[in-house]
């Protein structure tokens, strides 16, 4: 994996990017507005704002899954979309999107298969990536076989496969309960570090936010700005961290900036 | 648990069987009683029951066992009629695998080019309400012309049938994937042509596997719609004309020859669902 001494350059660098859905129609969406935002490699940073403030959106600007209609967005210095072409993130979405039809080790594999990957290196890597998310013993098993949770994580071992720099997650834990999507935050931190990837992770939860990230990115709703960065250092966390008043006095920040979002 | 499924499906089909025949010689039998009235009433039974309308299911059943006279040789009527059957069942067969070839080629063009589904879909609607009867001789004769045995021209009809079930639902399963599903192929920046081989063509399955069961028995409607209208020597198609002649002399074998179509379609259907079970029934099932 890599070393996190190479932290050198802007993972993702967007300038004055707008986003308008059907422009020039009745149905008129101005989702984003003069959007800048600089996330360094390594870091871990969540964008958090009330529903439909364009979050996803974003995230979809990132992933060249949407074109700006204004604006660029860089990733690792070149456009979205030869980082698309590069394979240069992975993305894991709210439902874990796995394919049915598959077992635990073909999904993990997909990305590799379509890479052209041989059988043998593939299988090797996705039993890496099976202990990595602490699923050994369940590569035979398909989709529908495991809880949620599980699929999740099966989803996040998918995502980081082909050893992606940039890893894009909207809401993965949303459908979680409370005490599964904490222990779900300790082992994404865990990948995090031995991975070294670059996170941009969008979510609902205030606590989560502050938990997870090095830099809590809030937005304001219609048209999606950014109304504030604030910045958060946790230090090595843990679930006591939870009890830490660092931690309260984080959440406790979020939550204002997202009341002030909201008072408009 | 498959196994019980399967004794459990044929248990089924036994008890219908005999509920059926039940039926059959109840209403005949009541029928007879009354000179095909309600009971105690002035009102006719919409069938009458003599012998030539409702033969007993047990001369029907008899006839299987006995002996017809095909050309040179004495046979067993079960016998005839499966030869007749197993004919027919290939002419069925190159029927429906041309159908599902054309059918799921015309999806994936309709997929491929949105005009395609808006210029294609409804002349695919208008296709199937061309009355069979009209169209078998048209491509029988058409066959003829270009010097291809029958079994061609048969073979056609048959597809003419299956095509269409295959095409309207595997368009609609070819599109049934999220479009998440579709985003995060696109985020490995798949192909088209891996996107619909590595997801849309496995997502289709539980839609097309339907459409094959449709497919199946209608691609023997078909091949013996074609053997009647063209007047083929052999099948089951040539078994039935030749016993619907006869019907007033001999109804019981036309009844046999109609056994022997419906199990026929039985059977296709069987090997379609047992295709589905191996291709798709793995890994459904949520551990217990
Ligand atoms: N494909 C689309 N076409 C038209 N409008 C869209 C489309 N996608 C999103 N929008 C609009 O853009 C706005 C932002 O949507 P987005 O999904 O980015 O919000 P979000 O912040 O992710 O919301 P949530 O937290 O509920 O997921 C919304 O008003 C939505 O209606
Ligand atoms: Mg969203």
């Amino acid at each position: 994996m890599r070393e996190n001494s190479e932290i050198l350059e802007e993972a993702v660098s967007i300038r004055a990017a707008d986003k308008v859905f059907n422009p020039d129609s009745d149905n008129e969406v101005q989702a984003l507005l003069g959007i800048d935002l600089d996330v360094k490699e390594g870091d871990f940073i969540s964008l958090i704002g009330p529903s439909g403030c364009g979050k996803s959106t974003l995230l979809r600007l990132i992933a060249d899954l949407l074109t700006p209609t204004e604006g660029e967005v860089k990733v690792f210095g070149k456009t979205a979309n030869q980082a698309r072409l590069d394979q240069d993130y992975g993305m894991v979405f709210q439902h874990s999107g796995l394919f049915d039809w598959r077992d635990i080790s073909a999904n993990i594999e997909l990305p590799l298969e379509l890479k052209g990957w041989s059988k043998a290196d593939r299988q090797a890597r996705s039993g890496e990536m099976l202990e990595l998310v602490r699923l050994e013993e369940f590569k035979d098993h398909y989709p529908r076989q495991l809880s949620g949770g599980m699929q999740q994580r099966v989803s996040i071992a998918r995502a980081l496969s082909f050893e992606p720099r940039l890893l894009l997650m909207d809401e993965p834990f949303g459908a979680l309960d409370e005490m599964t999507r904490e222990h779900m935050q300790v082992e994404l931190l865990r990948i995090w570090r031995e991975t070294g990837t670059t996170v941009v992770f969008v979510t609902h939860s205030i606590p989560e936010a502050a938990f997870l990230s090095s830099k809590v990115v809030v937005l304001s709703p219609r048209p999606g700005r950014i109304h504030s960065e604030i910045t958060v250092d946790l230090g090595d966390r843990t679930d006591e961290t939870r009890e830490d008043p660092e931690f309260f006095k984080a959440t406790t920040e979020v939550r204002e900036a997202l009341r002030a979002v909201e008072a408009g | 648990m498959t196994k019980r499924k399967a004794l459990r499906t044929a248990f089924t089909l036994l008890v219908t069987l005999v509920l059926f025949v039940l039926l059959w010689e109840g209403y005949k039998w009541v029928g007879q009683q009354t000179d095909d009235h309600w009971p105690g009433t002035q009102f006719g039974l919409p069938v009458s029951t003599d012998d030539l309308t409702m033969p007993h299911a047990g001369d029907i059943f008899n006839e299987l066992t006995d002996e017809i006279r095909a050309g040179r040789e004495t046979l067993p009527m079960a016998v005839y009629l499966a030869k007749k059957a197993a004919f027919t069942f290939l002419e069925a067969a190159i029927g429906f695998s041309l159908g599902v070839i054309v059918g799921l080629m015309l999806a994936i063009f309709m997929l491929r080019w949105r005009f395609a589904e808006r210029g294609f879909l409804p002349w695919i609607n208008v296709s199937q309400t061309v009355p069979l009867i009209a169209l078998a001789p048209i491509v029988v004769t058409w066959a003829r012309l270009q010097g291809y045995p029958d079994m061609v021209g048969i073979s056609l009809i048959a597809t003419y049938l299956t095509f269409f079930p295959v095409a309207v639902s595997g368009l609609r399963g070819l599109q049934s994937p999220d479009s998440s599903d579709v985003e995060l192929m696109r985020s490995y920046a798949a192909s088209w042509s891996s996107t619909l081989i590595k997801l849309r063509l496995p997502a289709a399955r539980p839609f097309l596997f339907p459409a094959f069961k449709l497919a199946a028995t209608l691609s023997v409607v078909g091949a013996i719609v074609g053997e009647i209208s063209i007047g083929t020597k052999t099948g089951l198609g040539r078994a039935i004309l030749d016993f619907a002649q006869r019907y007033s002399v001999w109804p019981e074998r036309l009844y046999a020859s109609v056994i022997a179509a419906s199990l026929l379609g039985l059977f296709v259907f069987g090997l379609v669902n047992a295709a589905e079970w191996l291709v798709i029934k793995k890994g459904r099932e949520v551990l217990k």
